[in-house]
């Protein structure tokens, strides 16, 4: 068996197209690990929520208190804050999207909604009192 | 480009099937996860197999009907703006890849999807005005790479079969 094994995967590497495809997807599921494992390991804890909207920052709110707002732009999207984590329960576009994304707390996750141009992200460090 | 009738026709039959597929995949439910934006990408099937079984200009034709006429059929500005986005760079990797002859349909399918995301991240980094948005295409990338492969072997198994000269 480990013979036949063998035999097949030097057939497969012999294919030069087929070896070619096999390090391109490699490569690329390899990439993709070695981001997640840096994003991993240099995650910081959210200070704040940013809200972006048509690119520009609009609100920001502290993940330490929990609050509930609706954030008009052309549609609504409910934002969340609970016990830390930010997320949205509601909103008028029709795919729902944003709402179905898992609740983000670190710094540099963000929830997006292409419908109504806005985005929430996490930020680190406390940065609320310069707009409120 | 030379265009006889029967490139016409074939053009015209493919850039069809692409948006029965994109309109197939508009139907299914969306498949919710850590990030948005999960597709099979079907319509690329047609994209491929035009790429491999007619040329390169013509595979770009398609797709431009596709989005184009996609967008027009069930889509938003902001939907057509996206695809755009990512078809034109995943076209051109495709082409280019084609052209290298160092991949099968496969290779090329997969690079096709994975582009096809990173120019639609790019994208909406650019409109949104957020990078955090590049966080997206970790999860992205790996169901690119299986849809890719799907794709690809279902071209593979149509480029094989399927002749457009007798």
């Amino acid at each position: 068996m480990p013979a036949q094994l063998c035999g097949q995967i030097c057939k497969i590497m012999k294919n030069k197209k087929l070896r070619n495809d096999i390090i391109l997807i490699s490569a690329v599921l390899l990439a993709t690990a070695i981001v997640a494992l840096i994003l991993c390991a240099f995650r910081k804890e959210g200070g704040y929520v940013s809200v972006v909207q048509n690119g520009k920052e609009t609100a920001r709110y502290s993940l330490s208190e929990n609050v509930t707002v609706a954030l008009e732009n052309g549609g609504t999207n409910v934002l969340v804050i609970e016990n830390g984590y930010a997320f949205i329960s509601d909103a008028s576009c029709p795919d729902k999207i944003c709402v179905h994304h898992r609740k983000i707390r670190y710094a540099g996750e963000a929830i997006t909604c292409l419908p109504n141009k806005t985005v929430i992200k996490i930020v680190s460090g406390e940065g609320v009192d310069a707009v409120s | 480009m030379k265009v006889n009738t029967k490139k016409l026709v074939l053009i015209g039959v493919l850039a069809s099937a692409a948006i029965i597929l994109s309109y197939i995949e508009f139907l299914l439910p969306p498949i919710y996860s850590a990030v948005p934006g999960i597709k099979m990408g079907l319509a690329n099937i047609a994209v491929i197999f035009a790429l491999y079984s007619i040329d390169g200009k013509s595979a770009a034709l398609i797709s431009v009907i596709r989005v184009a006429l996609s967008a027009l059929l069930f889509g938003t500005v902001t939907s057509f703006i996206y695809s755009a986005c990512g078809a034109i760079l995943s076209l051109t990797v495709m082409i280019l890849l084609k052209k290298s002859t160092l991949f099968s349909p496969v290779g090329v399918s997969v690079a096709g999807a994975v582009m096809h995301n990173v120019g639609q991240v790019l994208c909406a980094i650019i409109m949104l005005g957020a990078a955090e948005i590049g966080y997206y295409l970790v999860v992205l990338s790996v169901s690119a790479v299986l849809a890719g492969v799907l794709v690809g072997l279902a071209s593979a198994v149509l480029i094989k079969t399927v002749k457009t000269r007798p």
